[in-house]
């Protein structure tokens, strides 16, 4: 078993840094180029086939493989949180074909690389921030046609869309979209801003960091640049609005994060966690306290401490 | 912490190691060998090696070991592993008209130049479970070998139509440009035949013989024949930037299809016979059919047909025909949702407070 180990990690050393070939992270790197020159615009790439399946992450990990270097710290994190089984794989393996140092402090990372949430925390302008798209297409459950959405996008004409949502209002009395709420940035093009809750839509607009979106199966690029304006669809009389929980986070009390419900039993009994858990334990490291902060169950085994960066290899 | 989903990395890591165990099974039964599966399960073999593209039966024996016998599992691991692979540039044309035969039958000529060859196939035995091969055979079963190997002439099917001036003919487009490489570039519409094909030869097996069954079932206008299919061994030849002449490569083995299908004609060609094309590495007869039924349906535009039926639809069968592309976006509706789902139950119940209180007003009016 030892020695099959020790192969496997020899093994490894044969690819080049960060997996991808630099060829590859050229014409990349150069699709990035293109979708930063032509904000929320979906830019076509020749998408690799990746060591990890398709929907799975593999257009935020060859975004991330493209752009990152050795001095670069990385965050990954799923669902907002950096424990969740594909982001630590995602960081595994990122540790392991490019030995660069990694962290869950979204403070210190200089990367981060995110499914479905965007972190609690205002990020700077020297981060980047890397989404992983499943569908990039937001007309796509409009029009299924690709040709017919790229027509759409080339002559702005994005009706279908306001009728989508004005439809809504009129049957629901509200958008009823919760996440990947579509927004328009830079005052053009319509862009899906990836399965994140509409919550997370406003920490997108006027963001000093620059943010890229990959998505590997669909293979489209597309990014907003820093300080770029993006706004969340809406109407005059119905304006956008986001999620609110009646309770603040149960650990760390913070009423101003988005909150997962975790059910405690059979019977009904639940609480609300913020789902940035790096967010909600550095308050508690702060000092903040939710209702449910003392309750034995949900200590940390070892309290940890403010961690440093983890430095791989 | 509060969640189980903490600890994932042990998680992971433990789950891997029960793989392994489970992949050796029972230490007491010989573990598999490469040899073995290449030699008994070469048919698995082939499938791995056509839809992950990469003609190594060696590697593609190991991705099937590795997967368990899953084969869309090795494909996937096959094709992980060519996406690394350094390109030192393109074979030449494989000519299947010079094919070393070990299988060549016709449907629409009972005899022709060259004669009908049936080989290895699975057709005309009775599909009844053969109870003589539970237990290893003593002693070596051969087939007998005929007195001549087939004529060395074995001019293709079609070529014999297209001489008569019944079959279109399909010449290469002018200045014969690089083919595109879906492998390096993504799908655009219209995609080219070139672009087709490719896709069709990695594509799924199983959901290329759906559609194409369904052109016979009416959901596409198709009536097709088998005018040729082939099996056996082609040489693939390079020609090195710095010789600057051709050397051969090796020998791969090959099975191709020629579909003919009936064509009324139009305003601008006459009536004639159309064709769809099917290859495959090794010995794919059933996936080398349905790609040619399904290449066929897709030139409905060539022909001015109307486009009514999945099979005819381009962006619906090529967007959807990729195995690696379709498990991995199945599968991943395993992983976490749960910020979706949260963002959706608080949706959910804002609607139902909504639903309640008109009702709830309604009864009062």
């Amino acid at each position: 078993m030892t020695a099959r180990k020790s192969k496997r990690a020899g093994d490894e050393t044969g690819y080049n840094f960060a997996y991808l070939d630099e060829q590859t992270k050229r014409m990349i790197r150069r699709g990035i180029l293109k979708a930063v020159a032509v904000p929320g615009y979906q830019v076509p790439f020749g998408s690799r086939e990746m060591p990890l399946p398709y929907g799975w992450g593999t257009g935020g990990i060859q975004v991330t493989a493209s752009i990152i270097g050795r001095d670069d710290v990385l965050k990954v994190i799923d669902q907002g949180s950096d424990d969740t089984t594909n982001a630590v794989s995602i960081r595994a393996f990122f540790a392991r074909t490019a030995g660069v140092n990694t962290t869950e402090e979204t403070a210190k990372a200089s990367i981060v690389q995110t499914r479905h949430r965007i972190p609690e925390r205002k990020l700077r302008a020297d981060q980047i921030l890397v989404y992983q798209v499943p569908i990039p297409e937001p007309l796509r459950f409009l029009e299924p046609r690709e040709t017919e959405c790229r027509k759409i996008h080339a002559w702005s004409e994005y009706g279908v869309m306001h009728v989508k949502l004005y439809e809504d209002i009129a049957r629901f009395g509200r958008i009823t979209t919760a996440y990947a709420y579509p927004v328009r940035v830079d005052d053009r093009y319509i862009m899906d801003p990836s399965p994140i809750p509409k919550f997370d839509n406003p920490k997108m607009d006027d963001c000093p960091a620059l943010q890229l979106f990959g998505a590997g199966r669909e293979k489209r690029l597309y990014a907003i640049p820093p300080y770029t304006k993006v706004t969340s669809l809406d109407f005059e009389d119905h304006p956008f609005d986001i999620e609110t929980w009646d309770e603040p986070c149960a650990l760390c009390g913070a009423d101003d994060s988005f909150l997962d419900e975790i059910i405690l039993d059979d019977k009904g009994s639940r609480m609300f966690v913020c789902s940035d858990s790096d967010f909600c334990s550095a308050r508690r490291a702060e000092g903040h306290t939710g209702p449910m902060a003392d309750d034995p169950r949900f200590a940390d085994p070892e309290p940890s401490p403010r961690e440093e960066v983890s430095h791989a290899g | 912490m509060y969640v189980a989903v903490k600890g994932g990395e042990t998680a992971i890591d433990n789950a891997h190691r029960l793989l392994a165990e489970e992949r050796r099974g029972d230490p007491d039964v010989a573990e598999l060998e490469l040899a073995q599966i290449d030699e008994q399960l070469g048919l698995a073999v082939d499938r791995v090696m056509t839809e992950g593209s990469l003609y190594d039966r060696r590697l593609a024996a190991l991705a099937v070991k590795q997967a368990r016998g899953d084969l869309v599992e090795a494909i996937f691991l096959l094709r992980a592993y060519r996406t690394t692979l350094p390109r030192f540039g393109a074979s030449e044309p494989i000519d299947t008209a010079q094919m070393t035969i070990r299988r060549r039958i016709s449907a629409t000529y009972k005899d022709l130049p060259g004669g009908q060859v049936l080989g290895p196939t699975f057709d005309y035995t009775h599909r009844l479970i053969d109870f003589g091969l539970a237990e290893p055979a003593g002693e070596r079963l051969t087939a007998e070998e005929a007195d001549a190997g087939p004529d060395a002439a074995m001019p293709r099917v079609n070529e014999l139509l297209e001489s008569e001036d019944l079959m279109e003919r399909i010449a290469p487009p002018a200045e014969d440009p690089e083919p595109f490489d879906l492998t390096r570039e993504p799908v655009g519409f219209p995609a080219g035949r070139d672009q087709r094909l490719q896709n069709l030869a990695r594509g799924d097996e199983g959901f290329l013989l759906a559609l194409g069954y369904s052109t016979q079932r009416g959901f596409g206008r198709n009536h097709p024949f088998a005018g040729e299919i082939r099996m056996g061994e082609v040489t693939v030849g390079f020609v090195p930037e710095e010789l600057g002449f051709e050397i051969e490569l090796g020998d791969i083995t090959v099975t191709e299809c020629q579909m003919v299908t009936q064509f009324t004609g139009s305003r601008e060609a006459p009536p004639q016979f159309t064709q769809g094309y099917g290859l495959a590495f090794g010995f794919c007869e059933r996936k080398t059919m349905a790609m040619a039924l399904v290449d066929r349906a897709l030139r409905a535009d060539e022909y001015g047909e109307a486009v009514e039926h999945p099979a005819q639809d381009e962006e619906f069968v090529l967007y959807h025909s990729d195995n690696v592309e379709a498990q991995g976006f199945v599968s991943h509706l395993k992983l976490p949702h749960y910020v979706d789902f949260q963002a959706e139950l608080t949706l959910v119940r804002r609607l139902r407070a909504d639903h309640e209180t008109a009702n709830r007003q309604e009864a009062a009016e």
